[in-house]
């Protein structure tokens, strides 16, 4: 297995503070890769800076061998890195089929000439992008929700949407922030399930930030543990829960009660 | 209540997703050809102008209904359209090659001033394009020696392969050139909302964040937007030219844009039937008013000269009545009646309200 995605010595600065302070990983094709830590570690600033939304002051990251940090944000998709976010970006006045498709972005071969006059070969493009869509709404169980506006949707509906959009790219690296955040037991249990086909069958690699541990340990193959914003520990999910210097980072002391971590 | 079954990907796809509702934009296409044989020359002319605002509107609601970006600058555009067609023309050039060279020169003119107004938001945005607006008028006077500044142009007579057209000569055949037109606007309008370039004006609307991320060029989307909305907004400026006959600087002035952001606001952004349905109250609501304000004077003996500014007023009482009551304008009012009868009697109140978004802290803005 090669590193699809290497972040090395990235740091991120915003005024005086310290987000991501020279930090370095590697997370290998076809695995799952967790980040955790507490609030303001830096995971979310972590997953801009490989979707390009920030630029580091120093350091590197490479996906499949190639620099990234001359691209902008919106060349990602087309690379193949997908995201979602935190708090749910949607496109509200949409339809979660539309939404779907605005994935597919990255495969538009078209040009605005022959979409205005929506010449076949639009048509067929169209056609093969709705395929693509079904089968993810298919796979995420969505076909209740095909044609309803995003405003309208409860809560965890827009999570899975927002992954489904995602899908929708067909990447090789799928950033998710945060999966099951506000989901109810039930809905964290699909998403555990859907993360693992997601890597298993669609041979997808997944970067996630999550904080319910129950999810991460039972999905992920390595996990990184982050604190204002330098690495803590990186290793198996049981590794980095007993890992003293992570207790310390959750809990303040440096042993005893570390099954509250978990 | 009507129920649709999808049988293929391609009814979603069709520019009418079944025969019935074919059969109704057909039997409105065939009312409105039909109407120079029924109406008198002065409502066709009224109904030539309401086209034309139609037209307008479309132009502006590609960049404010479907990407999202106020434009407050548009007259601008419609005085680019008018003033390339007519010295085009003027330059020996025929209607049939200016006409789509205004609409061309409009489209590429707003283009490049959306290059660099492309990170602004909002307001600024707001400010940016009011300054195109009055920047116009005053160029239009320095351009005095190729434009005719405060005297004007004439429009000559538009003539088509040997038809010689004439707004007042002959009336229906410019009503017919301007449906035509407004026609083809409507297919590539539709055209562009059901491919991926309307899916990412729609996308840089609701959320530039994401759109970036599904890989979309906020910047260019939104300066394609703006090039597609002018040349648009620019062949009604042109119409207009040919509809008054003379036009100066002051023709396109800043009301002009306020007036036709506040049409689509009332017809319901985001849609092309609110671009009709706004051009329609543009339209007839001086007339409504006119006979309104006879008959309320002939109980007071007040004149039109007693009562000035009535009809910004009553606009302005229209426009603040939408906002606060319904949003979404006529067609979203339209969208809620249509649904109570399709549904009866299982309508929901509060089936349209739109639930608050969760958590938007994280707006890149």
């Amino acid at each position: 297995m090669s590193a699809l995605l290497e972040v090395r010595n990235v740091t991120l600065r915003f005024g005086g503070v310290t987000a991501v302070d020279n930090v370095s990983f590697e997370v290998n094709e076809g695995e799952v890769f967790a980040l955790v830590g507490p609030n303001g570690a830096g995971k979310s600033t972590l997953f801009n800076l490989i979707s390009r939304f920030y630029d580091p002051v120093s350091g590197d990251i490479r996906f499949a061998g190639e620099s990234i940090l001359k691209r902008q944000a919106h060349e990602m998709a087309g690379l193949g890195i997908a995201r979602t976010f935190q708090n749910i970006e949607l496109f509200e006045q949409a339809t979660v089929l539309q939404n779907l498709l605005v994935g597919r972005h990255r495969h538009r071969k078209s040009n605005m000439w022959n979409e205005l006059l929506f010449t076949p070969f639009v048509r067929s493009q169209e056609r093969a992008n709705r395929e693509a869509v079904e089968k993810v709404i298919d796979f995420l169980d969505l076909q209740a929700y095909r044609e309803k506006y995003i405003a309208g949707l409860p809560y965890g509906v827009r999570k899975v949407v927002e992954m489904g959009r995602a899908l929708a790219i067909e990447p090789r690296l799928l950033l998710l922030d945060e999966p099951a955040s506000g989901l109810s037991v039930e809905e964290t249990q699909d998403v555990a399930f859907w993360v693992e086909d997601i890597k298993s069958q669609m041979g997808i690699t997944v970067i996630m930030v999550e904080h319910d541990m129950h999810l991460v340990s039972a999905v992920s193959d390595r996990v990184m543990a982050l604190a204002d914003g330098k690495m803590l520990a990186i290793g198996s999910a049981h590794e980095v829960q007993t890992h003293p210097k992570v207790i310390e980072a959750y809990i303040g002391v440096s042993d005893e009660n570390a099954s509250v971590v978990a | 209540m009507r129920t649709l079954f999808k049988t293929s990907y391609d009814t979603d796809i069709n520019l009418f997703e079944d025969w019935q509702q074919a059969f109704w934009y057909l039997l409105l296409l065939a009312a409105m050809v039909a109407l120079p044989f029924v109406l008198d020359d002065f409502a066709l002319g009224e109904m030539t102008h309401l086209l034309i605002w139609a037209l307008a509107g479309m132009g502006l609601m590609v960049l404010v209904g479907q990407t999202g970006q106020a434009s407050l600058g548009h007259a601008a555009f419609m005085a680019v359209g008018c003033y390339a067609n007519v010295l085009l023309q003027q330059a020996g050039l025929p209607f049939i090659l200016a006409f789509p060279l205004a609409g061309l020169i409009s489209g590429v003119a707003g283009m490049l001033l959306a290059l660099p107004m492309t990170k602004l938001h909002g307001i600024y945005l707001g400010i940016a394009t009011l300054a195109i607006s009055i920047l116009a008028d005053d160029l239009i006077v320095i351009l005095s020696p190729i434009t005719q500044g405060v005297r004007g142009l004439y429009a000559p007579m538009i003539e088509i392969f040997g038809v010689s057209i004439d707004r007042y000569g002959n009336p229906d055949r410019f009503y017919f050139l301007v449906l035509a037109i407004v026609i083809l606007t409507v297919l590539v309008y539709r055209n562009l909302l059901r491919s991926p370039l309307g899916r990412s004006f729609a996308a840089v609307r609701d959320s530039e964040v994401s759109a970036r991320a599904m890989g979309v060029n906020v910047a260019w989307t939104k300066a394609v937007s703006f090039g597609i909305s002018t040349a648009i907004t620019g062949l009604a400026g042109a119409l207009i030219g040919h509809f008054t006959g003379i036009f100066n600087n002051e023709t396109f002035n800043l009301i002009l844009s306020i007036q036709l952001l506040l049409m689509i606001v009332i017809g319901g952004l985001g849609s092309i039937h609110g671009a009709f349905l706004g051009a329609a109250v543009v339209t007839f609501l001086p007339q409504v008013i006119s006979h309104v304000r006879d008959w309320i004077g002939g109980y007071f003996g007040a004149t039109s000269a007693t009562l000035p500014g009535i009809e910004t007023a009553a606009f302005a009482a229209i426009l603040i009545g939408f906002i606060l009551f319904e949003p979404r304008g006529i067609y979203g009012r339209w969208l809620k009646i249509r649904t109570y009868f399709q549904l009866f009697p299982f309508y929901r109140r509060d089936m349209f309200k739109r639930q608050k978004s969760y958590l938007k802290t994280e707006r890149m803005r």
